[in-house]
């Protein structure tokens, strides 16, 4: 199949080419990099403050276990120990970690102590924290900590976790289900009785470990009552109210700064219990601590992402067409509900059903506890699940009919003149051209042609097998309108905030509610303010991560801050130029109805000469001699945004995959992405989070695990157990865009952190199947290790179904089985 | 993560060092380049009470010809190995699997007897040295590899005994060599690895020898395979026949990584991989 | 505790270590050089990396009584801000990071790589890199931003050519 009627190629997706003179859409490069670039960043770990100590925390070993002693004396005793604390020791003032999302009135939530009081419920809780001279002293008073732990029976699978009679993660809960989540739309059964085509299929998220490059660091600092807080986070705004709520230390005494944040994909939108604890000691101890974590510890420690099981059914008519899907989900949560660890998976729920019509759907997610690290956001979060269940599903379906992936796409997809198109999840998707971007794809691809060597090596039976791997993925960004939020019963809302100060200079100060750590938004928002004001680029500079300089916020996370903070911006640059419309008018006493705005200055239609520039107006309303009647001497405007729907990126990702059929491995052979993310304001920002999306998703298809044993042991504890894929293992991309710009927001932007993660794990694993499938595979659990290709092929052959899950960890060579092995 | 405490010292005298190994009494521990052990100091799996620092040990550093082999010092970090004229004209096999152990930045660093004395069946070298015969030559006596690796990260080597150096005999001089590697990503130890010489004579293969990385708790020779494809055609076919026996006799680990079934079937794969390539064909 | 001379970006520091001091705390804690940050406790991430004697090894893999006698090169003895290093503008240029934390490693793992390379192909260069992990940028503005920086430092070297 490679014809796409050439009509369905609407001109208008062509990405739009900016004029010279615009900065929105114009690739510029990153004003942050100055100081990256030359190793003078400000990473917490990099602060210093008069007097600081260092803190460590001792974990738990076991998974499961009652803390039945604590003899902490000698690690009291050690040469420059400050002080050392337990969870008893801070039990009248730790409080309980927050969740912001109870998904359900009867969800249950456990208490969760930032340190452990008599009981653990994973290996990394912490147990103890030391605070020394330096972080030398610090981690050796660990080892001076004797406990006693009381076994408990480790509860680490899922399915047998909700099963009567299996041990509990929190014995006073009386079972191991959060909660269970339900959404139905049409009549799911009425759409499967008697369809002629079902396919079932049960697919597991495996466990991942988030690994942004820079590790946790807390830096707090209490003068009096005046406590501040730096933060590898991303969320200062939320950490500051969390952490208040959570110590009673009041909001307004508390000061929470982001400093330069090496990366986090979620995993610093959390509310760690060592930020409270590094709290309480800075006001217990009056001294500024520091924590940092290492990579071991976090890997451990920092929350877990995916971890999902998933039993999908499509029931289709014998042409394709989708009639219904059932989705049945079990999420596991881990050993507590984080900030929004149950809420995750069901952001996947209104996703199933990808860019696809269908007449019904029902989806039911079980959360899950288990005695594991607990689970929350990683890139993506919930949409990287659906989308790979989805489209997965669709080749399974095009196999089942004997259809190429794409024709049987085709035949379900939203077609462009169907937009808005309300789904059967009941969103509207505002616009999009799936036609325009499957077509471009295929072109770069050049899908027949690879097609064609893929009938020729399967011909002649060459070991290393082509596959083709599809995914056809839209997702929703911008979280979140805050009115669905609520109707999630999620915590807040979802709106963002942002101000603008035009300085008596004509320079320009915007301050953004959302937080930063390498999107590039000091140069972006840069390029918004700069054309909505007509000011040069060089004059904008763009203030985040501080809640003292930015009090007004919703951070960064889920792909939100363009789509929500980027237009807040846009609508607060509006209301300058409205104040200082107002006031050129004055200035040339001209009616307000006959100025025009045009590069940063102000003219009377028709009176050419007769202007005032932007600088111009912002030092005469500083000066304040003379203002319209009623007129603040200011210009400076604020706007909080809150959107009225998601936005919805879409594409189309082909992966062709070499696979030895010998050994397993599986190579990329090249990877096109065609993204439609609307309007772009930086290309070259687009283009790299494209790039680092992919490689995080590709990540997931074969390489990454969190790997427990059945004791609950973590044994991917290290860079040399959990593999990250190095540039010698990842494949040059070829990426492009179609353009349909938003709807729903002025800017017509949709959001790219995510897409190119959640588009590409199920095009790598399709192209796997697609490699396999005359061998009569029709599935690899992911990562699609060589080891699992080789036993999925294995199995085929001998009529058997492979074994899931991983093998056992044990005593191997190389450093990291010993680590695990310890 | 931070190493629990130790002495250090750096002897300028071969004596010297043995002298504080011998003090250190089983609790030392010899630190050449460190890219093995610095790893598990860190992760507090190692606990000496010294480190004896033998970088500046004259008898370690180096490669130099001996008549008849060649003796790549224990010092020599992998960067010079894989670059050395002797080794690469000698022991290319050798230079070959040097140039696949972990990445530049540690092979500039990690040293060629360090890696060896650290005695990782999934290290890349042992089963390299275990297959060209090395004599290892220590600060006491003279070990040949088959004796060298005794178990899991151990080595023969006393607690009071330095590791100088690898005799290399010229014997493998213009022999076809491969060493392949499989490793799921560029960075991760290697699941399973085939060191492998052969030498043809007439399309025919005259002698081949094999060692096996990760297959055991010790670097293991394929003999089986070896004897198989002696005297036999240079051809795939021939050599896919004698790689069924490659796992006879191992005792691969299960890990993370692979399984053992898994792994006897990676040997089979590989080594007729490794043969084909080293015999050209 | 040992005594450790070291030259780290051009200046000669002298200071009683520790034994078990690793070179990256005493870059960080000792000298204030925290430009070169910490990723990792294996050697497997590579952000530490800085040059020893003008070769690349992993800081946090090096303790600094090893450091005695060497010299050291940071990121921070590469360019000030002003004036630029080829390899740093490079990265720039060609959008060759986002959160950074990757940077400075990677930045002295390409100058690793094109002393001994000076014209990597695209393959040279991820084979060269395997040793330095980012986890944001996929890699492929890297690659871009070493063979523009290659290219650049080739050129500097043989002006007649550049102009020909």
């Amino acid at each position: 199949m490679s014809e796409i009627a050439p009509e369905a190629v609407a001109e208008q997706v062509t990405p739009s080419t900016p004029d010279a003179t615009a900065e929105v859409g114009r690739a510029r490069l990153r004003t942050e990099d100055a100081r990256l670039i030359t190793g003078r960043t400000t990473w917490t770990d990099n602060i210093q403050l008069p007097g600081l100590l260092h803190v460590a925390f001792l974990r738990s070993p076991i998974s499961h276990a009652r803390i039945t002693r604590i003899d902490a004396e000698d690690a009291r005793r050690r040469p420059g120990v400050i002080a050392v604390v337990t969870g008893a020791d801070l039990a009248g003032e730790q409080g309980s970690l927050p969740c912001a999302w109870p998904v359900t009135e009867d969800m249950v939530l456990p208490d969760h102590p930032p340190v452990a009081v008599d009981e653990v419920r994973y290996v990394g809780e912490p147990v103890a924290a030391v605070v020394a001279r330096d972080r030398y002293a610090a981690v050796d008073a660990l080892e001076a900590i004797d406990i006693d732990y009381e076994p408990l029976p480790a509860v680490v699978d899922m399915e047998r976790a909700i099963e009567e009679g299996t041990g509990l993660v929190h014995a006073d809960k009386g079972t191991n289900t959060s909660y269970t989540w339900v959404f139905e739309a049409g009549e799911p059964d009425a759409a499967f009785r008697d369809a002629p085509v079902v396919i079932e299929r049960r697919y597991v998220q495996q466990r991942l470990i988030p690994t942004a490059m820079e590790p946790r660091a807390v830096v707090c600092s209490a003068v009096g009552d005046e406590y501040t807080l730096w933060s590898a986070t991303q969320i200062p705004h939320i950490l500051r109210l969390m952490l208040a709520t959570v110590t009673g230390i009041p909001e307004h005494r508390l000061r929470v700064i982001a400093p330069d944040v090496g990366g986090g994909f979620g995993s610093k939108l959390q509310v760690y219990g060592e930020e409270v604890v590094c709290l309480l000691l800075a006001r217990r101890l009056g001294r500024p601590v520091k924590w940092t974590e290492s990579r071991s510890e976090g890997n451990m420690a920092v929350h877990h992402g995916r971890d999902q099981i998933q039993r999908l059914s499509l029931a289709a008519d014998r042409d394709g067409r989708i009639r219904g899907l059932k989705v049945d989900l079990l999420a596991d949560m881990g050993a507590y509900l984080m900030l929004v660890t149950p809420g995750i998976p069901l952001l996947g729920a209104f996703m199933f059903n990808g860019i696809y019509k269908m007449d019904a759907y029902s989806f039911r997610c079980t959360g899950v506890f288990t005695n594991k690290t607990p689970t929350d956001a990683y890139r993506g979060a919930g949409r990287p699940e659906a989308t790979f269940g989805i489209e997965r599903m669709m080749d399974e379906l095009a196999a089942e009919l004997g259809l190429d992936p794409l024709e049987v796409r085709r035949r379900n997809w939203i077609a462009h003149e169907e937009f808005p198109y309300d789904t059967i999840s009941g969103l509207t998707y505002d616009s999009g051209n799936y036609e325009a971007a499957t077509e471009k794809a295929m072109r770069l691809f050049d899908y027949d042609k690879l097609r064609a060597e893929q009938a020729d090596r399967r011909d002649r039976g060459d070991p290393v097998q082509l596959g083709i791997g599809v995914s056809t993925f839209t997702e929703m960004c911008g979280l979140a309108p805050s009115r669905v939020l609520g109707s999630l019963s999620y915590g807040a809302g979802g709106w963002e905030h942002a101000s603008v100060r035009v300085l008596p200079s004509g320079k320009v100060e915007v301050v953004t509610g959302s937080s930063a750590h390498g999107q590039g938004h000091e140069t972006a928002w840069a390029q918004i303010a700069a054309d909505r004001l007509g000011v040069p680029f060089e004059d904008v500079r763009v203030l985040h991560g501080d809640t003292s300089v930015s009090p007004k916020g919703m951070d960064t996370y889920g792909s939100r801050s363009l789509a929500v903070g980027g237009v807040a911006l846009y609508n607060a640059c509006d209301k300058v130029v409205d104040k200082a419309r107002r006031m050129a008018a004055h200035l040339l006493e001209a009616d307000e109805g006959d100025l025009e705005f045009s590069g940063g200055s102000f003219s009377v239609k028709g009176v050419p000469g007769q202007a005032r520039t932007l600088q111009e107006v912002a030092l005469a309303a500083f000066a304040a001699h003379d203002l319209p009647e009623g007129f603040e001497p200011s210009l400076d405007s604020e706007a909080t945004h809150d959107p009225e729907n998601f936005s919805f990126p879409h594409g189309t990702h082909l992966c062709a995959v070499e696979v030895d059929t010998e050994t397993g491995f599986v190579k990329i052979r090249s990877y096109v992405a065609v993204d439609d993310v609307g309007k772009v304001v930086n290309p070259l920002i687009v283009e790299g989070q494209v790039h680092g999306g992919l490689a995080q998703g590709i990540a997931q298809a074969l390489y990454e695990e969190a790997v427990y044993d059945a004791d609950g042991n973590l044994t991917t504890t290290t860079m040399a157990d959990y593999l990250v894929p190095s540039a010698a293992d990842l494949p040059t991309f070829t990426t492009d865009r179609t353009e349909t710009p938003a709807t729903t927001n002025p800017l017509g932007v949709k959001g790219v952190g995510e897409a190119g993660t959640i588009a590409s794990t199920p095009a790598v694993v399709n192209a796997i199947v697609d490699a396999l499938r005359p061998y009569g595979v029709d599935d690899v659990p992911m990562p699609c290790t060589p080891e699992r290709v080789w036993r999925a092929l294995r199995a085929a052959q001998s009529g058997q179904a492979p074994p899931g899950g991983s093998p056992e960890p044990g005593a191997g060579g190389g450093l990291g089985s010993a680590g695990g092995a310890a | 993560m931070i190493p629990a405490p130790f002495d250090y010292v750096r002897p300028s005298t071969l004596n010297d060092a043995v002298t504080a190994l011998r003090e250190a009494d089983e609790e030392g521990k010899v630190l050449a380049g460190g890219q093995s052990l610095m790893p598990l100091l860190r992760l507090r799996l190692a606990y000496p009470e010294v480190l004896i620092d033998v970088s500046g040990l004259p008898e370690l550093r180096g490669v130099r010809d001996d008549g008849d082999s060649i003796v790549v010092g224990a010092m020599a970090t992998h960067y010079e190995v894989m670059r050395d004229p002797l080794v690469q004209a000698h022991a290319p096999l050798l230079a070959a699997a040097t140039s696949t152990v972990a990445d530049p930045a540690v092979r500039h660093r990690g040293t060629f007897g360090g890696s060896l004395a650290h005695a990782d069946p999934a290290g890349d070298l042992p089963a390299v040295v275990l297959t060209m015969d090395g004599l290892f030559v220590t600060s006491a006596r003279e070990i040949p590899a088959r004796d060298f690796f005794a178990d899991y990260l151990t080595s023969a080597l006393e607690p009071d005994e330095i590791l100088l150096g690898v005799r290399l005999p010229k014997t493998y001089t213009g022999w076809g060599f491969h060493y392949e590697k499989f490793h799921r990503t560029a960075q991760a130890w290697a699941v399973v690895g085939v060191a492998c010489l052969v030498r043809r004579t007439d399309g025919e293969i005259a002698h081949a020898r094999i060692g096996l990385t990760n297959m055991g708790s010790t670097p293991v020779r394929a003999y089986a395979v070896e004897t198989a494809v002696a005297d036999g055609p240079a051809s795939r076919e021939a050599f896919q026949s004698a790689a069924r026996d490659a796992p006879d006799g191992t005792n691969p680990p299960s890990d993370l990584h692979g399984s053992a079934e898994y792994r006897r079937h990676l040997a089979q794969v590989l080594t007729a991989r490794a043969l084909a390539t080293a015999a050209g064909v | 505790m040992p005594h450790v001379s070291v030259d780290v970006d051009g200046v000669r520091y002298e200071d009683e270590v520790e034994a078990r001091l690793l070179l990256t705390h005493y870059l960080r804690d000792r000298l204030g050089k925290v430009g070169t940050p910490i990723g990792c406790d294996t050697s497997n991430c590579g952000a530490c990396t800085v040059l020893m004697d003008g070769l690349s090894v992993k800081s946090c893999s090096v303790l600094a009584v090893q450091a005695d006698g060497h010299e050291i090169t940071t990121v921070e003895g590469l360019g000030d801000g002003q004036d630029l290093h080829p390899m740093q503008r490079a990265f720039h240029e060609e959008h060759a990071l986002q959160c950074g934390y990757c940077t400075p490693g990677m930045i002295m793992a390409a100058l690793d790589l094109l002393r001994d390379n000076a014209d990597p192909s695209d393959e040279e260069i991820r084979a060269g890199l395997e040793g330095n992990l980012c986890r944001c940028t996929g890699y492929q503005n890297i690659v871009r931003a070493v063979r523009r920086a290659a290219d650049g430092m080739r050129q500097a070297e043989r002006p007649e050519e550049a102009r020909s």
